[in-house]
């Protein structure tokens, strides 16, 4: 598959009257074309971060310490303000949490959408506003000819954010960047929020990733997950792979303390303890104190990317050939059976395995 | 948890609410119905779910049931008695029995104040403690209750992540020793492995002090978990309430259905087959009068005569399907 | 990523289990604890302007301070013999100090023409009426900072308390109350002034009064707009669940978190109030002679300033620089206590 975007190595740190916060520490992933790539993690994991760096909108505190994120065969991180700002809202466009405060109050919807399209100098202005009604009928704003010229505050919450969706694609960008597009709204505008950027992302083609604390969104929109914690990714792979074959503690953890509707257990699963403070970031790996499973050397040195399958990475020293065989909790065994099962019944696609159901330490 | 067959007739009403209304600027042109006519009990011991989206009036019925609010209209009974007819001086005693937990872990704690004050609030306003070193006692007691260190009580709120400031909201509230407590949204603003830590705390302290709790949460998910009836609410009405089980499995109003659909799911063969089921709001805005008629014992929908035997033959076509 | 297991010494051991941690450990905040006030004051340190009108203001508060017991000289005292002398320090070698003045073209030493005893000298010179100028802008400056003080009072007793009762309140009260303060504020403060002359002389009494029915509006508005904020907040309403009465919560809640908008409404009308009375007795109904105020310098001083421009000079810095300090000092507070304002 084509790659479109690839970062590499990525190091940010964050100047704080403390000291300086390291919040993302080597990360490395990248983004192939058509594809939905979710980056999943807690607040202050690094997912919002990593993805400002790719719009070049990090706070002034900021400070990329090394790394570089390709696109089209130039480093994002090494092009100048005015550079990117032709990047961004052209070719790389982003949604951000709140229908609420993304949209301009003062400013009629239909050319706040066309907005990206006159700033970029792509196109007259008729033809722009014409594109915006175009759009917006997109995004399923209904009788969208005669609603361009309403405000923001005459839209509904859920109506707000496909609006905010159509500003973001009115460009056709090749890369969309969601951060927690539908946290803010019900379950119900949500379901539907999800299901037009999976039709959307059909009809334009272009790729996204997808920013959310929410495993049940990420089930229903990724191809690809990537799990991250403390500032780095420690799993990733398939969407099929991470919820149905997960291997790093932490993300048993993640998928085990949701409660599925079978779940009537006297206790939920929850992982103890909170995140570990960036700004002395621990010696081995981050997870270790909030881990049930965790061993010496987790304290000692962080744990290398072991790969499970071709598209299956985890980073987590129980996946060394010398550690001792561990139990995954009920939960994740039940998932890994189910996941069997459906493998079985030929409704989901094997993974190819470099061994059957065995483990590489060689790391990428 | 998952008492599968409530007794309601054997066990004791705590909470009964009866026709309550709350406009907001009522008799006004912004008038605004946010609670209309609802009716239902809490039983003691017991967790009710209130489900419901933005705006359909759920965390308002939690404010008024704590006399946040004086409501427009109806009663509500704690304990036996009419709160809106407590008086002055009994007031402090019905503060103390009922308790909030709130939403947002960042605007709930105030900022100023340290832990530990934050925490004694309510030992001081009841004179819980007769001194200084009684008082430190009882606060490091509750942070050993919900799980935090006993330095943490000088330290200011803005040093806590979401879920630790969460459980101080917790602990401020079992400070009294309520016998009731309304959650509202205690768990959607904090990180997924967060909440379950949120849950099990609650649902650990119910069973230590036998509390009774109002959960209101719009995940309904993690409603069905903890909760043994539910009531789902939309437009400042109640749709449907029955046993969290028969919610889930056998919903009827078609508002509860479509909710259930919407819910995402960690299971991604799930997701890729999911259906979604629309809803119609007309069959709350014909005009028609519709009331909580109980279609099966102990399950309640809105509905008006007619459409009872339609919600009935759909029920019984679930218990012939089990 | 870069394949590091190379560098790792595994033994047995490494994949020994740990027991799991305590409590304590996964709940540690390491971060260093500060209060809010802390944080607001290690803000404000790095503002250089702000830092530097702080340690300006205090010096001249302390001279004013001063000046209530001692001043180089009696400030209302008149020498007309020694008139209009110009500003000398010393021996007078510092130039614009020199105690010499240019009298139709010629340098005249105007002490020694005015038979000035050796070693008696004024640091400002001396006005028309032979008062040293300097220990008048001394008495000035501590009359100006009264009248801030004054207006801080003000602004604390009848602004916060009507703010706050005004936004708790709300609906009809908060209505006949803001309406009550728009009726004030319509009034212009020199007819409210003018207004007081009728009833009192002019001097501080009825600038004091005036400030008093109009100077604490501006803190209202501000106090009780916060306190609209601040009563729907979890915290307040967690405070009244608890059974808190509605005293102790302005007491205990309200205004600790009120205490930045305060703090720094308070800087900002200090200035103002002084601006206010220098403006009043620059135009003759403010503080009367022979009193000294920077108002009544200023109006001396610009009678003559095409001759004795020093007569005007001095007090006129002296007000701008006070005036400057501590609108620096307010802003430097401001994103201090909001940082939020900043980038």
């Amino acid at each position: 598959m084509e790659k479109i975007l690839e970062v590499k190595d990525l190091q940010i740190d964050f100047d704080t009257f403390a000291g300086s916060v390291k919040a993302i520490r080597n990360v490395d992933f990248h983004l192939n074309k058509g594809e939905t790539l979710a980056i999943v993690g807690e607040s202050g994991s690094g997912k919002s971060v990593t993805v400002r760096s790719i719009m070049g909108l990090l706070a002034n505190n900021a400070q990329v310490t090394s790394g570089s994120i390709d696109f089209k065969g130039r480093d994002i991180l090494k092009l100048s303000n005015r550079e990117i700002e032709k990047i961004r809202g052209n070719d790389i466009s982003m949604i951000f949490q709140d229908p609420m405060t993304s949209l301009d109050p003062t400013m009629p919807i239909g050319k706040q959408v066309a907005e990206p399209l006159l700033i970029h100098g792509s196109m007259s202005k008729k033809k722009a506003m014409a594109r915006a009604e175009e759009v917006l009928e997109l995004v399923g704003i209904t009788n969208a000819k005669n609603r361009m010229k309403d405000y923001p505050h005459q839209f509904s919450g859920g109506q707000r954010q496909r609006i905010v969706i159509a500003i973001a694609i009115v460009n056709y960008p090749e890369i969309l960047i969601a951060d927690e597009p539908t946290t803010a709204l019900d379950v119900t505008i949500q379901a539907q929020i999800i299901d037009l950027m999976k039709e959307l992302q059909n009809k334009i083609e272009t790729s996204i990733i997808f920013i959310t604390h929410d495993l049940g969104v990420v089930a229903g929109i990724a191809d690809r997950v990537a799990v991250m914690y403390a500032g780095k990714i420690i799993e990733y792979g398939s969407v099929d792979e991470i919820f149905y074959n997960p291997q790093h503690p932490y993300t048993w953890g993640l998928l085990n303390s949701m409660p599925t509707l079978d779940t009537d257990s006297d206790r939920l699963y929850a992982i103890p303890g909170t995140p570990p403070n960036l700004l002395n970031p621990p010696k081995g790996d981050a997870f270790a104190p909030r881990n049930p499973y965790a061993m010496a050397i987790d304290y000692e040195a962080m744990p290398p990317f072991f790969k499970i399958s071709d598209t299956h990475y985890a980073a987590t020293w129980l996946l060394h050939p010398d550690a001792p065989k561990t139990e995954p909790p009920v939960a994740i065994k039940k998932r890994q059976a189910e996941f069997q099962r459906l493998v079985a019944e030929g409704k989901i696609n094997q993974p190819e395995y470099e061994e059957e159901g065995g483990v590489k330490d060689d790391a990428e | 948890m998952m008492q599968n067959n409530p007794q309601p007739q054997e066990r004791k009403k705590l909470v009964e609410v009866k026709h309550l209304k709350q406009y907001f600027n009522a008799g006004r042109r912004n008038e605004v119905k946010a609670i209309d006519d609802i009716s239902f009990e809490i039983y003691e011991g017991e967790t009710f779910g209130l489900v419901g989206e933005s705006g359909s009036g759920k965390s308002t019925t939690g404010r008024s049931i704590i006399r946040l609010y004086t409501p427009t209209s109806g009663e509500i009974e704690f304990n036996g008695t009419d709160i809106s007819k407590i008086k002055h001086k009994d007031m402090l005693q019905f503060r103390r029995e009922m308790q909030m937990i709130f939403q947002d872990p960042y605007a709930s704690l105030n900022p100023r104040m340290k832990v530990k004050d934050i925490i004694a609030e309510g030992l001081d306003i009841h004179h819980l403690v007769k001194n200084e070193a009684e008082r430190d006692a009882r606060v490091n007691e509750l942070l050993d209750l919900v799980g935090l260190s006993h330095d943490h009580a000088t330290r200011y709120p803005h040093e806590f992540s979401g879920g630790q400031r969460q459980r101080i909201g917790i602990a401020r509230a079992l400070a009294v020793e309520p016998r009731f407590i309304i959650a509202d949204e205690p768990i959607s603003a904090l990180d997924v492995s967060i909440q379950a830590q949120v849950v099990n705390l609650l649902r650990d302290i119910q069973k230590e002090q036998n509390l009774t709790y109002l959960f209101i949460a719009h995940d309904l998910s993690m409603v069905k978990y903890i909760s043994d009836r539910i009531a789902v609410m939309h437009n400042g009405r109640l749709m449907e309430l029955s046993s969290a089980d028969e919610v889930y499995n056998h919903p009827l109003h078609p508002y509860t259905k479509s909710l259930l659909s919407a819910v995402p799911l960690p299971d991604p063969f799930y997701e890729r087959n999911r259906h979604r089921k629309g809803y119609d709001d007309r069959i709350e805005t014909d005009g028609q009068l519709r009331s909580l008629k109980e279609i099966v014992p102990g399950h309640f929908v809105l509905a008006t005569e007619e459409e009872v035997a339609g919600y009935q033959a759909a029920a019984e076509e679930y218990h012939l399907d089990d | 990523m870069a394949d590091n297991t190379s560098d790792i010494k595994l033994n047995a051991d490494s994949f020994k289990p740990v027991a799991a941690n305590n409590v304590d450990e996964q709940e540690k905040i390491s971060a260093p604890s500060l209060t809010f006030f802390q944080d607001a004051i290690r803000r404000l340190r790095k503002n250089k302007a702000a830092v530097f009108s702080f340690w300006l203001l205090a010096i001249i508060i302390l001279i004013s301070i001063v000046s209530i017991w001692w001043t180089p000289s009696d400030p209302n005292a008149q020498h007309v013999a020694y008139a209009n002398l110009p500003p000398k320090i010393a021996n007078g070698s510092i130039p614009g100090f020199t105690g010499k003045a240019n009298v139709g073209g010629n340098i005249v030493d105007k002490y020694a023409a005015a038979k000035v005893p050796k070693g008696t000298y004024y640091v400002l010179g001396t006005d028309y009426l032979g008062r040293d100028l300097f220990s008048r802008l001394m008495k000035g400056v501590a009359l100006s900072l009264l009248i801030g003080l004054l207006a801080t009072l003000f602004d604390l007793v009848i602004g916060v308390p009507y703010g706050i009762i005004s936004g708790w309140k709300g609906g009809k009260t908060d209505t006949i109350m803001q309406r009550i303060i728009e009726i004030i504020s319509s009034i212009p403060n020199l007819v409210v002034v003018i207004l007081m002359l009728l009833l009192f002389t002019p001097g501080l009494g009825s600038i004091v009064v005036a400030m008093g029915i109009t100077g604490w509006i501006t803190m209202a508005r501000l106090v009780r707009a916060e306190t609209l904020t601040l009563k729907t907040q979890e915290y307040i309403l967690a405070a009244r669940t608890l059974g808190e009465s509605p005293l102790r919560i302005a007491l205990k809640h309200l205004i600790p978190n009120l205490s930045s908008t305060i703090i720094i409404q308070t800087m900002f009308s200090i200035p103002t109030a002084i601006f206010f009375e220098a403006f009043l007795s620059f135009i003759g109904i403010g503080i009367p002679a022979p009193n000294a105020s920077l108002g009544t310098l200023l109006s001396d001083g610009q009678k003559t300033f095409r001759f004795l421009p020093y007569q005007m000079w001095y007090p006129a810095a002296v007000i701008s620089i006070i005036m400057i300090a501590f609108n620096l000092l307010a802003d430097g507070l401001r994103d201090a206590f909001d940082p939020k304002t900043q980038e």
